[in-house]
C-alpha cells in the first residue's frame, strides 16, 4: 500500500497539481452532459469519500491533518462547493437541452404563478433554519473548539498559516511579493467581482441555470473560483508544511526538508546569461527588459490578442472601449498567476522586475 | 374520602370548557387580537395580513414566484447566511459575558469558558458557525452568479453582496486572533504582514520610501498602516483591544446596515430573480 502513496506524492508537485486540476476543469466544461447524469454524479460521490477513507486508513499523517477540528470547514467546503457545483450544472444541462428544443428553461414553467410567502416560503425558511441549528448544534456538542497553548511571541509554529480561507492568497505569496499577492491582487479580485455586472452585458441567462448561453461569464468565473482559490485552500492546508514547503498529501513534513533555491531573475537571465555582460549598476537600467516585459503584457498585447482573437473583436463591438479595456485588463491580472506559476515550474524565474532598493519586485 | 374528591373532580372537568371553546377565547380575546391583528393564516387575506403585519415576516413580499422559492433554484445560501450571522449574535454577545479583551485574562476566560462554564458551548457554536457562515456566503454568491441573478436591475445589489462577502472575511478573521492562543497569534501576524507591503501606505511597500521631507521617511515601521492596524510594531495586547472592538462593535455594525439594503433592495430590484 505504501507503494501506492509514495507513489501518489512522487506524482504531485505544484506544477502537477495545477496541471491536473486544470485538466479536472476543462473535463468538467467538456464533459458535463455526461458527469452531470445522477448515476455518474453518485459513482464521483463515492470515489471522493472513497479517496478519503483512503487517505485515513493508510496514511497516519494524513489523517492527523484532515482530523483537525478547524480542517472540518475543508471538507465541508469540498463536498457542498462539489455538491452545489453538480446542482447548478445538472439543472443548467437539462435547461440547455430545452433550450435547443425551442422550449424555455424550466424555471419559466413556474415563474409567472405566484404564490403567498406565507406559508410556501416561510415553512421552506423555518425547515431550513431548524436543520441548520441542528446540524449547528450538534457539530458543536460533538467537536471541541480547538485551543492551543496561551500566544507568545517567543515561538513561531512552522509552518504559520493564515486563516483557512486566506490559504489562496498565502499560496500567491509563493509567486508574487506581498504588495502584490496580499494587498494588489485581492483588491483587484474583489473589486473584478463587483464589476462583473458592468461587464457581462449578456442579456440571457438571467433568472435561470444554463451554461451554453452564458459561456463566457461561466468560465472564467469558475476557473477562478475553483483553480485560484478552493484548489490553492485545499493544497495549502494539506500540503504546505513547514517552512511553506510543499509535500506530497502522505509525506511526513520532515522539518529539515532542503529545498534548492535557484530562482534567477529576469535581469540576470538577460544581462548575464544571454549578454554575457554584468548587471549595469543603475536599478531602472538594469530591469529594462522587465520594465519592457511587463508593459508589453499590460499595453502591447489587449490590441494584439484583439486584433488576432475574431471573438475579442466581437466583444469590443459589443462593449465599448472602456468596458471592454476593464475586461481585458482584469483578466490579464488574473492571468498573470498562472503564467507567473509556470515560469517559476520552467525556468526558475524569480522576478521579472527585481528592485529591492524600493519594494517594487513583480 | 377519595370517592368524594373523585367526584369533585368529574364534576369541575365537566364544567370546564372544551379545547376548542378555550383557543377560541384566546384568540378573540383583547390580549392575542392586540398582538396578531389577523386569524390563523389559512385564508388568503389572513396569509396577505399574516406577513403585512409582522415587523419579521414583513422582509418578504407578500406573494413570491414560485420558481424563486424552490430550494434547487435558491439553495437557501441568503437565508443560511443569515441565519449564522444571528447565531453568530447571539452566541457572540454570551461570550462577551466571559471574555476580557486583555493579554493577562483573554486566554485564560477562554479556558475558564470550556472548564467552569455549565453547557459552554457558545464558542463551539460561534466558531463552527463562523466557518460555516464563510462557506454560505461563497455558496450564496455562487448560487447568484449561476442563475445569471447579478445581471439588471440587481447589478448594485450584486456589489453590496462582494462588500458583505468581504465584510464576512473580515468578521472573520478579526474574531481568529480573540482566543489569544498560538493559532490565533501567528495566524493573524502571517495574515496582517501584508499591511506592510501595501504601495505608498506600508514601510515595506513599493513607494513608500518616495514619501519623505527633507530625507525624513514619513512612511516607517512606526506610522504606516501596519502599524495603525496592528496598534504597533506586532501583534500584541493594544491589536487584541483593536481587533476586539472591530470583531464586536464596528465590523458588524457595518455588516447589519449593509444587509438591511441588500435585503431592502432584493424586493426593490423585484424579488427573487427568475426568467422574464
Amino acid at each position: 500500500m505504501h507503494y501506492i502513496l509514495d507513489a501518489i506524492d512522487f506524482v504531485l508537485q505544484p506544477w502537477s497539481y495545477f496541471l491536473f486540476s486544470v485538466i479536472a476543469f476543462w473535463a468538467m466544461i467538456k464533459y458535463r452532459e455526461k458527469w452531470t447524469e445522477p448515476a455518474f454524479a453518485v459513482k464521483l460521490l463515492w470515489g471522493a469519500i472513497g479517496a478519503i477513507v483512503f487517505s485515513m486508513v493508510y496514511s497516519v499523517h494524513f489523517r492527523e491533518i484532515a482530523s483537525l477540528p478547524d480542517n472540518v470547514p475543508i471538507f465541508l467546503m469540498v463536498f457542498s462547493v462539489g455538491f452545489f457545483t453538480w446542482l447548478s450544472f445538472r439543472q443548467g444541462v437539462l435547461n440547455d437541452r430545452r433550450i435547443a428544443q425551442g422550449q424555455p428553461p424550466i424555471e419559466k414553467e413556474t415563474s409567472d404563478k405566484k404564490v403567498y410567502v406565507w406559508p410556501d416560503l416561510v415553512y421552506i425558511e423555518f425547515i431550513a433554519t431548524v436543520v441548520a441549528g441542528v446540524v449547528l448544534l450538534i457539530w458543536s456538542l460533538c467537536l471541541h473548539a480547538p485551543l492551543e497553548q496561551a500566544a507568545t511571541p517567543a515561538w513561531t509554529p512552522n509552518p504559520s498559516k493564515a486563516p483557512w480561507y486566506f490559504l489562496g492568497l498565502q499560496e500567491m505569496l509563493v509567486y508574487y511579493d506581498p504588495w502584490l499577492a496580499g494587498v494588489v491582487f485581492p483588491t483587484l479580485i474583489i473589486v473584478g467581482l463587483m464589476a462583473i455586472p458592468y461587464i457581462d452585458k449578456n442579456p440571457k441567462g438571467a433568472g435561470y441555470y444554463t451554461f451554453n448561453e452564458r459561456k463566457l461569464a461561466i468560465i472564467p468565473f469558475l476557473f477562478g473560483f475553483f483553480i485560484l482559490w478552493v484548489t490553492l485552500i485545499f493544497l495549502g492546508t494539506f500540503m504546505r508544511g513547514p517552512g511553506w514547503n510543499f509535500f506530497g498529501p502522505y509525506e511526513n513534513w520532515d522539518l529539515h526538508k532542503v529545498v534548492v533555491l535557484n530562482n534567477v531573475n529576469l535581469s540576470e537571465y538577460i544581462w548575464v546569461r544571454i549578454l554575457g555582460i554584468g548587471l549595469p549598476s543603475n536599478f531602472l537600467l538594469r530591469e529594462i527588459w522587465g520594465f519592457l516585459a511587463v508593459g508589453f503584457y499590460l499595453i502591447g498585447l489587449p490590441p494584439l490578442l484583439t486584433k488576432k482573437i475574431p471573438l475579442l473583436q466581437e466583444l469590443l463591438e459589443k462593449m465599448g472601449v472602456v468596458r471592454y479595456g476593464i475586461l481585458i485588463f482584469l483578466f490579464l491580472s488574473m492571468a498573470a498567476l498562472p503564467i507567473k506559476m509556470v515560469l517559476r515550474w520552467l525556468i526558475n524565474l524569480k522576478y521579472i522586475v527585481a528592485i529591492p532598493e524600493i519594494f517594487f519586485n513583480i | 374520602m377519595l370517592d368524594k374528591l373523585k367526584k369533585k373532580i368529574d364534576e369541575i372537568f365537566a364544567q370546564s370548557p372544551s379545547p376548542e371553546a378555550v383557543k377560541k377565547a384566546i384568540a378573540e380575546g383583547q390580549v392575542w387580537k392586540s398582538i396578531f391583528r389577523h386569524g390563523y393564516p389559512d385564508t388568503p387575506r389572513n396569509r396577505v395580513m399574516a406577513v403585512l403585519s409582522n415587523v419579521f415576516l414583513h422582509l418578504h413580499p407578500v406573494k413570491a414566484r414560485h420558481s424563486g422559492v424552490k430550494m434547487s433554484y435558491t439553495w437557501c445560501m441568503g437565508g443560511l447566511s443569515f441565519f449564522l450571522f444571528l447565531n453568530l449574535t447571539v452566541t457572540g454577545i454570551l461570550l462577551m459575558f466571559y471574555y476580557r479583551p486583555t493579554a493577562e485574562y483573554a486566554y485564560y476566560d477562554i479556558v475558564a469558558l470550556r472548564e467552569h462554564v455549565p453547557l459552554g458551548i457558545m464558542r463551539e457554536i460561534h466558531r463552527w458557525g463562523a466557518h460555516a457562515m464563510v462557506i454560505a456566503v461563497w455558496l450564496h454568491m455562487f448560487r447568484v452568479f449561476m442563475t445569471g441573478s447579478y445581471k439588471p436591475p440587481r447589478e448594485f445589489n450584486w456589489v453590496i453582496g462582494v462588500i458583505l462577502l468581504v465584510i464576512t472575511l473580515l468578521l472573520s478573521f478579526t474574531g481568529y486572533l480573540l482566543p489569544w492562543d498560538q493559532l490565533a497569534m501567528w495566524a493573524i501576524t502571517v495574515g496582517t504582514n501584508m499591511a506592510r507591503a501595501t504601495p505608498f501606505m506600508g514601510y515595506e511597500g513599493p513607494g513608500a520610501s518616495m514619501i519623505q521631507i527633507g530625507g525624513v521617511h514619513l512612511v516607517n515601521g512606526g506610522s504606516d498602516i501596519h502599524f495603525a492596524l496592528l496598534g504597533g510594531h506586532f501583534v500584541s495586547e493594544a491589536t487584541l483591544i483593536r481587533f476586539y472592538v472591530l470583531h464586536c462593535v464596528v465590523v458588524p455594525i457595518v455588516a447589519a446596515t449593509l444587509m438591511a439594503i441588500h435585503f431592502w433592495r432584493v424586493r426593490k430590484d423585484g424579488g427573487i430573480s427568475g426568467p422574464l
